[in-house]
């Protein structure tokens, strides 16, 4: 079945005089992975907090399977399962203890409940850990803990506020492996992340947010060709030759670092710069080659806004 | 498979107790802490200041009842720190964005807290006969006696569940369970309260945990009670009402937020 299964509509949320969600749009095939990018306070978490029913917005309309967050919380919260920043599993008992306490409070019956927990183990690789206390996981197997908590119930949407923040590179990779694991059984994944790498990982689309607003929406192909793939990056030992250099080269400076950022990293533009550069007898003092980051996309899109460029390309 | 939301409200009270009484083995810490620091201050009373304290009976019958209450005291106000770690750790909001009643978060606390508080003054009363408390009460006494201790640490309980519920850190919970270990001193528990400078002795003989001890002590070794049984049961009573309906309302707001 596809179509939209969530959908927000032009949702506000401040708290006194600081906006933190200011007209948010977007929506969510069902089914898909569904990426939130921004970076800290930029409004994720509200967000999130406002689709799993814990807070309201001030105005908009979120509806998730066609329910209305705020009017019908109740059915909302069958639909869905939310995995917070901070792992909300108990330290002391063990992690078997956890899903079963979990999945009693999700109102399944016993049998349901044993049945459950022993595939979920299994299917989080948490067998040999089963009967340990959670005190004493590592933070990538509290973080699977925690997952498996909220797939007890075969929710439509999954909520994971920042799945990855705070695990060590292993762990990651381990976990966007889960999230498309999960994502092929059919499940709706709705993740916020600051990282554009996991992002471009995961996600079948990606929403920038910035300020409380989606800035950017697409595909990691369609993010990336917008910011370029690989960028290069050359910086100049004195500040005479940096501001000549950046006024041959057209390109975006940073006069503190007298660094050059160049969108377009290919062999035959290289060569042309150093040419162009060489004319004028100037030498950079490095070149790297650097992967485009998060900031990269909010300099370009808030230069291009600078400029009254469409942002939407 | 629908089952009654009532029989679902009972069922979530129940896990969620189940999950404190764990709690209790699992970090015997509070409950060493609860029981050895009553112990500890019985036995300095006992053995060091009791000598000097003239109270008309052998001090260590004299004292058992203000110990057994800063045991249970103290034993309670525990609950505060452990409710703050719910609401500030990620329970309450997975709780939250779930189809349960969330307040079977704080009947778990509530029934967790009690029965650790049973153990604890269990082992205190058990110490004290150790060390030569020796009380003279019948059956029916120590029903009341039981009944009594009972209503105080309910009562207790649910004021810190409302405590921990709008305390935003675990430390400042840590603080609140301070007074729980003065307030008897500023009482009849250790001394008798006339050799207390005049606006002491006022605060003392009309502070809430005097005519409990006062009771108590009555039906542990036959002192006269008096009014005090009617004042403990008025002053807890009203106590556990009051608290109760914070503590709910304290919690339909944090809800909201």
């Amino acid at each position: 079945m596809k179509g939209d299964i969530i959908s927000v509509q032009n949702l506000k949320k401040s708290y006194g005089k600081h906006i933190v969600l200011d007209g948010l749009n977007f929506k969510v095939e069902r089914g898909s992975i569904f990426a939130l990018l921004g970076e800290n306070g930029a409004g994720k978490t509200t967000t999130v907090r406002i689709l799993a029913t814990l807070i309201q917005a001030d105005s908009g309309i979120a509806t998730i399977a066609g329910y209305n967050t705020h009017r019908e919380p109740e059915s909302v919260r069958q639909q869905i399962s939310l995995t917070g920043q901070y792992a909300s599993v108990d330290e002391l008992l063990t992690g078997e203890e956890n899903l079963m306490m979990m999945g009693r409070l999700n109102h399944l019956n016993r049998d349901a409940v044993k049945k459950r927990t022993s595939e979920l183990l299994k299917q989080f690789e948490l067998v040999n850990a089963a009967k340990k206390s959670v005190k004493t996981y590592s933070g990538g197997m509290r973080r699977r803990l925690d997952i498996a908590i909220s797939l007890l119930v075969s929710p439509q949407v999954i909520f994971l506020d920042e799945p990855t923040t705070g695990l060590d590179p292993r762990s990651r990779r381990n976990m966007w492996n889960l999230i498309q694991q999960l994502s092929e059984d059919g499940v709706t994944i709705f993740l916020t992340t600051q990282y554009l790498e996991e992002a471009d990982q995961l996600a079948d689309k990606i929403a920038v947010i910035d300020n409380g607003k989606i800035v950017e929406e697409g595909t990691a192909e369609e993010l990336k060709r917008m910011i370029g793939d690989e960028k290069l990056e050359l910086t100049f030992d004195d500040l005479e030759v940096f501001q000549l250099a950046s006024k041959l080269l057209q390109a975006q400076a940073n006069e503190k670092e007298r660094s050059i950022s160049i969108q377009n990293g290919s062999p035959e533009n290289l060569r042309n710069l150093l040419n162009t550069l060489h004319e004028h007898g100037i030498e950079p003092s490095s070149i790297n080659f650097r992967k485009p980051t998060l900031d990269d996309v909010f300099i370009d899109i808030t230069s291009r806004k600078r400029r009254g460029r469409s942002v939407h390309a | 498979m629908r089952k009654s939301k009532l029989y679902w409200a009972l069922s979530d009270g129940w896990t969620m107790s189940q999950r404190s009484l764990k709690h209790i083995f699992r970090e015997p810490e509070s409950l060493l802490m609860a029981i050895g620091l009553p112990v500890a201050i019985m036995v300095m009373f006992v053995y060091i200041f009791g000598g000097a304290i003239e109270t008309g009976t052998e001090y260590v019958n004299y004292v058992v009842p203000g110990v057994i209450i800063t045991c249970a005291g103290f034993g309670s106000s525990l609950i505060a720190i452990s409710v703050t770690q719910d609401m500030v750790g990620g329970l309450f909001e997975r709780l939250r964005s779930m189809a349960l009643l969330p307040s079977s978060l704080m009947v778990g606390h509530v029934t967790g807290g009690f029965v650790r508080n049973a153990i604890a003054t269990t082992v205190i009363f058990l110490v004290a006969m150790l060390i030569g408390f020796r009380p003279n009460a019948g059956f029916t006494e120590w029903l009341g006696i039981i009944g009594l201790l009972s209503l105080f640490m309910f009562s207790l309980n649910w004021l810190f569940v409302a405590i921990g519920l709008i305390t935003k850190s675990v430390e400042t919970a840590n603080a609140a369970t301070f007074p729980m270990l003065f307030l008897p001193y500023v009482s009849s528990a250790f001394v008798p309260t006339e050799t207390m400078p005049t606006w002491l002795h006022t605060f003392a003989d009309n502070q809430p945990m005097t005519p409990l001890i006062e009771t108590l002590r009555g039906l542990l070794i036959g002192t006269p009670i008096g009014n005090n049984a009617w004042f403990t049961i008025l002053w807890f009573g009203s106590l556990l009402i009051i608290s109760f309906i914070l503590s709910v309302a304290i919690f339909k707001r944090r809800k909201k937020e």
